[in-house]
């Protein structure tokens, strides 16, 4: 795929989630109420509105060739970058995935062994001290000193024995 | 005047205090580190720190991250020079001759250039910084909703204007970004609106630190690893030799480059001020101008240290510069302000003029901190230039999944909501491809920020008015505003035409 390409399917998908944006802001008024002054769907219809003029400009510009994206033919992203890029977003996706079925630190702790053995070819021991460090700072930065309570899935009951130790009982 | 400077003593009898000071400290060796790190920036950083400054006192919590602000605008110059590729985009220019002279051999020349031009710059437009907050705070306080939205105008219209991107690829993301802050509930009637796709988590606002971290966070770590990918992770790490007498020697040179640091420090200051332009095209510009006033301009490129003074000044001015438009009218004058803004909303306080009169504390402890993270910066960076070096030979591919992790988690805190969470995925990925297609982001994130200001300014004027336009051009402060947004705004197409008229 080139740039060119990439550019019009962009510009059209743009598009589209820009009429979609119109006609969910419709679902309220969009006029003028008396007394009250525009309706809440206004402000967003017409900044929709004004979304998908600039998908016709750009349209108009790939059409005309006339910026450097719309006449470059070269591809949209090289096959290494691509492959790279893609494993990252899926395993992202998994992990996240994971964080209500068994938990945020189970999951960052496969997330950094992962990619540092698999995407990063860093040796397992490197990769081992890495996942093990990072969601242990994690749970005493973001649980014990600022007590945001992240989600912990099935290892939920795991974690009532060290919120005892830290003196935090009763959650 | 004697005001000021007792406002000023009271600032710093809160900026000096342990844990302020402390967080001064920490925030400038953060942000150096971030600075310093390729592809990451003051603007990542404080995006992706935001979330866990809740535990300390807003005051305290802007503190850090102005002195994180600060010391990223110093570490940029690390990498550019060292590596020879921008640690931040801000010290772009920096590399043009930064890194010429690491090349020959004076790499800690650079460094040291980096860091005084950085300190220089930043002292100069501190001062000017507190000189005019206060007069500008008070004629911000009869500011009624037309002149509010005029102002936010005036904001977006310096992105299309000055912004030098595609126009309708600058506009789109302003419009995003807005119809982004509109999704949830209609602030007037209290109706649900725009609850994309059905989904339940759009049932209320989306938090501008998703839209934020996802940009900022994932969005740029995507791209770095594509880059890096591509330039198959060469490094290309310069050597330094630090000495005691070599560093004397380079302080002692630093006096005949007093004209491109001055010039630098001016000329960032006021484009820091502008909003949408903020430090990077600052920097660029003082390089510019250095050259243009330099008594040898063919030097510049080749490691001519004013090349190096003249932007390093200017970034750090503008940084500066850009809180005040901040804190005195409550619009941002780059994306990094527009972060601070949308936390200081996060912590209950109101950005704008309101907030001289009634969080004298906070706005004067952040301004004294300003003074102190200068200080410190200097100090940390000129004795830890190896510290950092070595920093910055950790390989990319650990750094990354800790990044990546610092986005998701801290995601989650504001709102302990994973839908928040999967928001961050796509925006990061989305934003990922439009940034590849070259569509300008900073407006988003800056328009989801102002637009929980920008819709109320304008339904509340056309309220006053009964729908009448003409109400945002005859008041004695919005006029004008107006008028500059408007010239801004057409300002492409003016230059398009003159363009046209001279080729024939």
């Amino acid at each position: 795929m080139s740039v060119r390409f990439a550019e019009i399917v962009m510009a059209c998908v743009m598009a589209a989630f820009s009429v979609y944006l119109m006609w969910k802001s419709a679902e309220l008024n969009i006029g003028w109420i008396e007394d009250e002054g525009p309706g809440g769907g206004a402000w967003p219809f017409w900044l929709s509105a004004v979304m998908l003029l600039s998908c016709a400009g750009i349209a108009w510009n790939w059409w005309r060739r006339s910026t450097p994206l719309a006449r470059s033919t070269e591809p949209f992203i090289g096959s290494a970058a691509l492959r790279i890029v893609l494993q990252v977003v899926v395993l992202l996706t998994v992990v996240v995935a994971l964080f209500d079925v068994i938990g945020t630190y189970c999951a960052l702790f496969l997330f950094m062994l992962v990619y540092l053995a698999v995407i990063g070819s860093h040796r397992l021991p490197v990769a081992l001290a890495w996942a093990v460090t990072t969601p242990v700072v994690t749970f005493l930065f973001f649980e014990i000193l600022i007590k945001v309570i992240l989600p912990k899935g099935v290892t939920e009951p795991l974690f009532y024995p060290i919120f005892r130790f830290f003196g935090m009982g009763g959650i | 005047m004697v005001e000021i400077l007792a406002l000023l003593a009271d600032g710093f009898g809160i900026a000096l205090q342990p844990l302020n000071l402390i967080l001064i400290v920490l925030g400038c060796s953060v942000g150096l580190f971030i600075g310093a790190m390729p592809g990451l920036g003051s603007v990542n950083g404080v995006a992706i720190l935001l979330p866990l400054t809740f535990v300390v006192p807003p005051a305290s919590a802007i503190i850090f991250l102005a002195a994180l602000y600060y010391g990223a605008m110093y570490g940029g110059a690390i990498s550019s020079i060292m590596l020879g590729i921008p640690g931040a985009s801000t010290a772009v220019a920096t590399t043009f001759d930064g890194r010429p002279l690491a090349l020959q051999g004076l790499a800690d020349k650079a460094l040291i250039t980096a860091a005084t031009a950085s300190f220089v710059g930043g002292t100069i437009s501190v001062i000017l910084f507190t000189l005019a907050a206060p007069p500008l705070a008070h004629v911000a306080l009869v500011f009624g909703p037309p002149e509010t939205l005029a102002l936010m105008l005036l904001a977006f219209a310096t992105f299309v204007g000055l912004g030098g991107d595609d126009i309708w690829k600058t506009i789109f993301s302003i419009c995003i970004g807005l119809v982004l802050a509109a999704v949830g509930t209609d602030i007037v009637s209290g109706e649900p609106r725009l609850q994309l796709f059905g989904l339940t988590g759009f049932f209320s606002n989306i938090n501008f630190l998703v839209l934020a971290i996802g940009i900022y966070g994932i969005g740029e770590m995507l791209w770095t690893i594509e880059q890096t990918a591509k330039a198959g992770g060469a490094s290309m790490l310069s050597r330094a030799t630090v000495s005691v007498r070599r560093v004397l020697a380079h302080l002692r040179d630093q006096l005949t480059l007093w004209k491109a640091t001055l010039m630098g420090s001016l000329l960032g200051y006021f484009v820091g001020i502008l909003p949408a332009a903020g430090a990077t095209p600052g920097s660029m510009m003082a390089y510019g101008v250095a050259k243009q006033l330099s008594a040898n301009p063919d030097s510049f490129g080749k490691g001519n240290p004013e090349g190096v003074s003249a932007p390093e000044a200017a970034n750090n001015a503008a940084s500066t510069g850009s809180m005040l438009p901040m804190l005195t009218l409550g619009i941002p004058g780059s994306p990094t302000t527009a972060i601070l803004l949308g936390g200081m909303v996060i912590w209950g306080l109101e950005p704008g003029p309101q907030l001289f009169v009634d969080e004298k504390a906070f706005v004067w402890g952040l301004i004294a901190s300003l003074y102190a993270a200068n200080l410190f910066a200097l100090l940390l960076n000129l004795t830890f230039i190896p510290a950092f070096i070595a920093v910055l030979r950790l390989p990319f591919t650990i750094l990354a999944p800790v990044i990546f992790v610092l986005c998701l988690v801290g995601g989650y805190a504001p709102t302990n909501r994973m839908f928040d969470v999967w928001l961050i995925l796509v925006f990061g990925f989305v934003g990922y491809l439009l940034r590849k297609l070259d569509y300008p982001l900073a407006p988003a994130v800056l328009a989801i920020v102002l637009g929980p200001m920008t819709e109320p300014a304008l339904r509340q004027s056309l309220l006053m008015s009964g729908g009448d336009l003409a109400i945002f051009f005859t008041r004695p402060y919005s006029g004008p505003i107006m008028v500059v947004a408007i010239a801004l705004l057409a300002l492409p197409l003016i230059r398009r035409l003159v363009r046209r008229f001279r080729t024939g």
